[in-house]
């Protein structure tokens, strides 16, 4: 059922964004549809539920939130990188998510690399390793705000 | 309207232009490479997203604008994907980060 669906949905965004309705495109979308289907059913993605509506619903705010964050930690690398004496502190932490949910500590360790001055370096079971490129940086990863907003995503 | 709209744009086209370029400094100029990734991420966050709302901007409201904020979307969400393939391959294979201060509790596994 969930195959079908995903299926119609991939080729309604393959028509939407080519635009053009000649068989062979089409026959070539539907093709990369199907495989697509392929490597995804291969990955497992339709024996569990990795993807709700409720957590998309939740990402909008969440994004709003990161997106502040993302300007004010790339000022802040945009500085160091131009001050002539590049003040640098590397540190690796370890930070331990609270969420057990595999897609909520993927959805974290992405926000943290994407965030400027944080790099994920590992995550097993929930143990994330993340170098930041100053203390203060990675202080301000351990105080948890990001992780406990991550957690808050969580379906209920 | 349209000459505001152009100004906004030109604003966001130059500003993510610098963004790219402190990033290629900050890779150019940071000692290791954990440090360098940190500057790459600037290129992939405001340095992308600016430049792709600048082009949207000129773009209006149409289709193409669409296909421009779900290209921003994608690179937002494949960008830190492949940084951590990067990082973590570096981790795995030994590579020691330069200088670098580590919590005393950390497990011994887990030193690099």
């Amino acid at each position: 059922m969930r195959l079908i669906l995903t299926f119609v949905l991939l080729m309604l965004v393959w028509l939407l964004w080519s635009g053009f309705f000649k068989p062979l495109l089409i026959s070539l979308g539907l093709l990369s549809c199907l495989f697509t289907l392929f490597l995804a059913r291969r990955m497992g993605f339709f024996k569990r539920e990795v993807f709700s509506l409720h957590l998309a619903y939740r990402l909008i705010p969440f994004w709003g939130w990161l997106a502040l964050e993302l300007i004010k930690s790339n000022l802040t690398v945009a500085r160091i990188v131009l001050s002539p004496k590049m003040v640098i502190s590397p540190t690796v932490v370890q930070l331990t998510a609270q969420s057990d949910d595999p897609v909520l500590q993927a959805i974290l360790g992405n926000s943290i690399t994407l965030t400027p001055g944080t790099v994920t370096l590992d995550d097993h079971e929930g143990e994330l390793l993340v170098h930041c490129l100053t203390r203060q940086g990675a202080d301000a990863l351990l105080e948890g705000d990001m992780n406990r907003r991550v957690a808050a995503l969580q379906r209920s | 309207m349209q000459l505001w709209l152009d100004i906004l744009s030109w604003i966001l086209l130059s500003g993510g232009g610098l963004f790219v370029l402190i990033g290629g400094i900050g890779i150019i100029r940071l000692p290791d490479l954990y440090t360098r990734m940190h500057a790459a991420s600037l290129t992939d966050t405001m340095g992308t997203v600016m430049i792709l709302l600048g082009i949207m901007l000129q773009a209006g409201l149409s289709l193409a604008s669409v296909k421009l904020a779900a290209i921003a979307v994608f690179l937002l969400l494949t960008g830190p994907t492949a940084t951590y393939a990067l990082a973590n391959a570096a981790m795995l294979a030994g590579r020691h980060p330069k200088d670098v201060e580590m919590p005393p509790d950390l497990p011994e596994d887990l030193r690099l």
